[in-house]
């Protein structure tokens, strides 16, 4: 049993590595490979939440996870219908993670791909991602929790995997209720129905190895238990060897679609570490349980993609660095960037001062 | 023989719990989940820690006895 856990958490470690570097060899965009932040983002723009031309496109990496996770949990009897546990706590650190992490230019999983592909910017960002899920595992063990949740009326678990289903149709059809990039990294896409194919079957891994990537740290501190790390650990040796095939690693300071501003780097994956754990979850932990009939995660996924919005509505997503022409280095966070992410650390601290004791009655049995 | 109420908690809330129990030294305790997550943490948490557990099955709900 245990060694079968272990094999599975792996092989799901393995496959979304290796999806990814395929994905990205088939269009997507370079080191993004799977990121599900720049994807929930990408997401946004197509339904016209932001305005940014250049990242709108309906990514079926997200769909597939989702619905991958939907089937398998009702094959599995896993489906069940539970909310209520702080949802507006949930969207409001939704929103934060995702806008820390749109300064950083990925999410955990895109940083673990850029330092496979030895961007020694992500490497930081590691760093800092360690930290913040540090500072929340000490909340933790203070006490924190969101609280208890609730079964919930049925249909409602059945709603956001019915959305991904309807936004599947309108993307498959090319339909103009969706906004599509005519440039930039939204419109560089693998094929729909190989990026749903490997999503489906991810979807379904995950879902059954409960793979986490602030899990794993989150694990390490509190219980010494390395679980969840080997599954971190697969991702980043199946997109390292990936990478070595495909020509695509070389260590450089910065990498395509990132930025080499060492404070913003560590300072954005903290609060994306610390919102992760006090969320239960990273991005992708979130995607998977929100297909699980999991309301409390489907509200931190709508709080994400609300933050991709207001991260581009307002200009707090950073922009790559490159050389211009001049050969001077342009982009990087932007000012009001990082006044969110320092924003975003505070609210993150009050709300997990908040100690909120769960109720324990006193039972003997 | 003292009962935790862990359902409805989010991971990694019922593991602290059991290891909290674990460190007052309160065997034996009942723990009771609902859901498969936090079950497979809590069991995985005792047998990395060399406890030996009990699983009853109640229904939705899942008590694990952890005996020393």
């Amino acid at each position: 049993m245990r060694f079968k856990n272990k094999l599975l958490i792996i092989i799901s470690g393995l496959l979304i590595g290796a999806a990814a570097i395929i994905l990205m060899t088939q269009g997507n965009p370079a080191n993004m490979g799977f990121c599900l932040a720049c994807f929930l983002r990408d997401t946004a723009g197509a339904l016209k939440l932001h305005q940014a031309a250049v990242v709108q496109y309906a990514r079926p990496e997200v769909i597939g996870l989702v619905l991958g996770s939907f089937i398998i949990s009702l094959v599995k009897k896993e489906f069940r219908v539970q909310g209520g546990s702080a949802p507006f706590l949930r969207l409001v650190m939704g929103a934060i993670l995702m806008i820390a992490a749109l300064v950083f230019l990925g999410c955990p999983l895109r940083m673990v791909l850029r330092m496979a592909a030895g961007d020694l910017s992500a490497y930081l960002g590691l760093l800092g991602f360690i930290a913040g899920i540090f500072v929340g595992t000490q909340f933790l063990k203070r006490g924190f929790s969101l609280g208890r949740t609730y079964a919930q009326p049925k249909i409602s678990g059945y709603i956001f995997p019915a959305i991904q289903l309807f936004l599947l149709v309108l993307l498959m059809t090319g339909s103009s209720l969706l906004a599509f990039s005519e440039s930039g990294p939204g419109a560089a896409h693998a094929p729909v129905l190989l990026a749903l194919g490997f999503a489906l079957v991810i979807g379904v891994l995950n879902q059954q190895s409960r793979i986490c990537q602030a899990g794993c740290f989150r694990d390490l501190f509190l219980i010494q238990d390395f679980h969840l790390f080997w599954g971190t650990l697969a991702i980043f040796i199946a997109a390292l060897i990936g990478n070595l095939i495909i020509g695509n690693f070389e260590f450089v300071a910065y990498g395509p679609i990132a930025h080499q501003d060492w404070l913003w780097n560590f300072l954005s994956m903290l609060a994306v570490g610390l919102a992760s754990t006090l969320l239960g979850g990273c991005p992708m932990r979130q995607l998977i349980l929100s297909g699980t009939g999991n309301i409390d995660s489907v509200i931190t996924v709508i709080g994400m993609v609300l933050g991709a919005a207001f991260a581009h509505n307002m200009g707090l997503a950073s922009a790559p660095n490159k050389l211009d022409e001049a050969g001077q280095l342009v982009g990087g966070p932007s000012l009001a960037g990082k006044f969110a992410v320092v924003a975003g650390l505070i609210i993150l601290v009050v709300i997990a001062l908040q100690k909120r004791q769960v109720k324990q009655v006193e039972r003997k049995i | 023989m003292k009962l935790i109420d862990a359902c409805g908690l989010a991971c990694p809330e019922p593991v602290i719990l059991c290891r909290n129990a674990v460190a007052a030294g309160e065997f034996p305790f009942a723990i009771e989940v609902n859901d498969q997550t936090p079950k497979e943490n809590i069991l995985r948490y005792l047998k990395n820690n060399k406890h030996s557990a009990e699983i009853e099955n109640l229904g939705d709900i899942i008590r694990i006895i952890v005996n020393n």
